[in-house]
C-alpha cells in the first residue's frame, strides 16, 4: 500500500474517533480499564510466580528413615523414590552430615550442639527434589507409604498456601479479565458499527465508483486499531510508575527475606508490550466484528 | 458496449421485474430508456452496473462477462462505468471539488492527476468557479453537474443514468442534457432511463420503451410514446 493511501486510511479512522465523540469515549475507557486490571494481575501473578521458583529450593521433600532400617533396605527405599514419575533427584543426607550442616547454620549458637555429635538425635534422610514445585504434595504423600519410613516432611505451609493463592487469583483474575475485555470488545464493535451506519453514504460512493472492498473497510479497521492502541496509553503509563515505586519500596525489604520482585526492566518493557498487543487486539476484533456484520462489501 | 441475452430478474420478494430482455448498444451510442412506473427500467440499468445480478441470462458490459464476474473483480467493473442518480448522491461536508476528487482519491488516483482531472472535468460542467462551495449552496442543476462531473471524472466508457433530471424543471433539464450530449460526442456511450417527454421528442435519439419488464419497442430516432 502506497503511504500515501495509508495516511488516508489512518485520516479517515481519526476524524471517526472525533466525530463518535461519547462513544469513543466509552470505549477508549473500557479497553483502558480492562488493561489497568489485566497489568495488576499480571504484575502480581508474574512476581508470584517469580517469588515461586525463587523459594523453589525451599522446595524439596525430606524423608527421615526408620533407625532400624539397614542399608540394604535404605537402598530399596531411595530405588523406590527415584521410581516416582515426578521425582527429579533424590539425595542422601547421614545424620552426621545433618547435624553438621545444623551446627554450621546456627554459627556460634551452634556450638551448643557440639557435645551431641556422640549421640547424633537426628536421623538419615532422603532428600527430594521434584520436576515441578507442585508435585511435592503428591510425591510427599506417596513416600508416607513406603516402608521404612518414619516421617515424611515438607513446605507444607508455604509451598501449598503460595500454590493456592496463585491459582486461586489467577482464576479469579482470568474470569474478571475475559469479562472486562468482552465489554470492551461489544463497545468498539459498536462504536464502529456508528461509524459504519453514519458513512452508509460514502460507502455507497465508494462502492459506485469502484473502490476496492479493502480500501473501504480500512478505515474501520484503523478506527479500531486507534480504539484499542489508546486505550492502552493510561494503563500502561500508570503500571510503569506503580511497578517502579513498588519495586524501590519494597523490594529492599524483600530482599532480606531471600525474595526478589522482578527487576524493573526489562519486566515494565515487556508488560506494555503485553497490555498494548492485548489493546489492539481487542480494538482490531471488535471492528472486524462490524465490518463484518455491517459493511456488506 | 453492452450485450443482454435472455435477461431475466425476479426480487427476492418474488416480484418479477424483468422477464426476458434482448439488448444491445453499440459503443458511443445514446440510448433512452421509457416506459410506465415500475416497468422495470431501475431494475434494467442497476443489472449493467451490477448493483442487481440477473436471475438468469447473460450480460456483458464493456468485454466484462458480469454472469462469471467475481465479487472481488466488480471495482474493475465500477471504473469504466459513471452512474448518474435523480438525487444526486453527494456528500454534503465536502465541497464540489472534493465531492468529484473523491471518485479518484478513493480508487487512490495520484495526486497530481486528481487535480488535473477535477478541474479538466468541472470545466465541462461549468463549475470551476464554485469549485469551493458545498452542495446545499448550489441550485438543484448546479447539483446534478457535480454529480455528473463525478460520474465521468474517471473517463468512463459507459454512462448509466437513471432519471438524471427527474428533480429539475424543464429548463434546467436542458441544461443538464446540453452536458449529457457533450460528454457523448466525446465518444462516451450513454444509456439513461427517463420521464421526460419533451426531451426525448426533442432530441430524435434511439428510444427503448420497456413495460412489464420487457422491451416492447425499440426505434432508432424514436419519441416517447406515451402521455406525460
Ligand atoms: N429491491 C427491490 N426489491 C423488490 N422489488 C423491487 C426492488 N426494486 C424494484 N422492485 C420492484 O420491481 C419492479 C420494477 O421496479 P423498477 O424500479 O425497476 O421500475 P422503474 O421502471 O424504474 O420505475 P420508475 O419509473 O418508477 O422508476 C417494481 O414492481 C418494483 O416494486
Ligand atoms: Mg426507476
Amino acid at each position: 500500500m502506497k503511504a500515501r493511501t495509508i495516511a488516508r486510511h489512518v485520516r479517515e479512522g481519526l476524524k471517526s474517533l472525533v466525530r463518535n465523540g461519547w462513544m469513543t469515549f466509552a470505549s477508549i475507557s473500557a479497553v483502558t480499564v480492562t488493561l489497568l486490571l489485566t497489568g495488576v494481575f499480571l504484575i502480581l501473578l508474574l512476581n508470584m510466580n517469580a517469588i515461586a521458583s525463587q523459594i523453589e529450593d525451599d522446595v524439596e521433600v525430606r524423608v527421615y528413615i526408620d533407625r532400624s532400617a539397614d542399608e540394604q533396605q535404605m537402598d530399596e527405599l531411595k530405588q523406590q523414590i527415584e521410581q516416582l514419575p515426578e521425582v527429579d533427584a533424590v539425595s542422601f543426607v547421614s545424620k552426621e552430615e545433618g547435624l553438621e550442616n545444623l551446627i554450621e547454620s546456627l554459627g556460634d549458637e551452634g556450638k551448643a550442639f557440639e557435645s551431641l555429635r556422640d549421640e547424633n538425635p537426628l536421623q538419615d534422610m532422603y532428600v527430594i527434589k521434584t520436576d515441578i514445585p507442585q508435585d511435592t504434595v503428591t510425591v510427599a504423600k506417596h513416600v508416607e507409604t513406603f516402608d521404612y519410613v518414619d516421617e515424611v516432611r515438607y513446605g507444607k505451609g508455604t509451598v501449598e498456601r503460595l500454590f493456592k493463592v496463585v491459582e486461586v487469583s489467577r482464576n479469579i483474575g482470568l474470569v474478571l479479565i475475559i469479562g472486562l475485555i468482552f465489554t470492551a470488545l461489544f463497545l468498539i464493535a459498536n462504536t464502529i458499527k456508528l461509524t459504519i451506519l453514519s458513512r452508509s453514504k460514502e460507502i455507497e460512493i465508494m462502492k459506485l465508483v469502484g473502490a476496492t472492498n479493502a480500501f473501504i473497510r480500512w478505515p474501520f479497521f484503523i478506527e479500531g486499531l486507534l480504539l484499542g492502541l489508546i486505550g492502552s496509553i493510561i494503563p500502561i503509563v500508570v503500571l510503569i510508575a506503580g511497578y517502579n515505586f513498588l519495586y524501590s519500596e519494597f523490594n529492599a525489604k524483600l530482599t532480606t527475606m531471600f525474595i526478589q520482585l522482578l527487576p524493573v526492566y526489562p519486566f515494565v518493557i515487556q508488560l506494555a508490550l503485553i497490555l498494548m498487543f492485548i489493546g489492539v487486539f481487542i480494538g482490531v476484533w471488535g471492528s472486524l466484528t462490524s465490518i463484518r456484520k455491517f459493511l456488506r462489501v | 458496449m453492452i450485450l443482454m441475452e435472455d435477461v431475466w430478474k425476479t426480487y427476492p420478494n418474488g416480484v418479477m421485474a424483468v422477464n426476458g430482455i434482448d439488448f444491445k448498444l453499440d459503443k458511443g451510442d445514446f440510448v433512452y430508456v421509457v416506459g410506465p412506473s415500475g416497468a422495470g427500467k431501475s431494475t434494467f440499468i442497476k443489472m449493467i452496473y451490477r448493483e442487481e445480478k440477473p436471475t438468469k441470462g447473460k450480460i456483458v458490459v464493456s468485454d466484462i462477462d458480469l454472469t462469471s464476474l467475481k465479487e472481488r473483480d466488480v471495482p474493475k467493473l465500477r471504473r469504466k462505468i459513471g452512474v448518474v442518480f435523480q438525487d444526486f448522491k453527494l456528500l454534503p461536508k465536502l465541497t464540489v471539488y472534493e465531492n468529484v476528487a473523491f471518485a479518484l482519491e478513493v480508487i487512490e488516483e495520484s495526486p497530481d492527476n486528481i487535480k488535473r482531472k477535477v478541474m479538466d472535468v468541472l470545466e465541462l460542467v461549468k463549475l470551476k468557479n464554485k469549485a469551493r462551495m458545498y452542495p446545499e449552496e448550489l441550485s438543484g442543476g448546479e447539483q446534478q453537474r457535480v454529480s455528473i462531473a463525478r460520474s465521468i471524472v474517471n473517463n468512463p466508457e459507459l454512462v448509466v443514468a437513471d432519471e438524471p433530471t427527474g428533480n429539475l424543471d424543464p429548463d434546467t433539464a436542458w441544461g443538464i442534457m446540453e452536458i449529457f450530449e457533450e460528454i457523448n460526442n466525446r465518444g462516451t456511450t450513454i444509456i439513461m432511463a427517463t420521464h421526460n417527454k419533451e426531451i426525448v421528442d426533442a432530441t430524435k435519439r434511439r428510444v427503448v420503451a420497456i413495460e412489464g419488464g420487457r422491451i416492447v419497442r425499440d426505434e432508432q430516432q424514436g419519441e416517447y410514446g406515451y402521455e406525460s
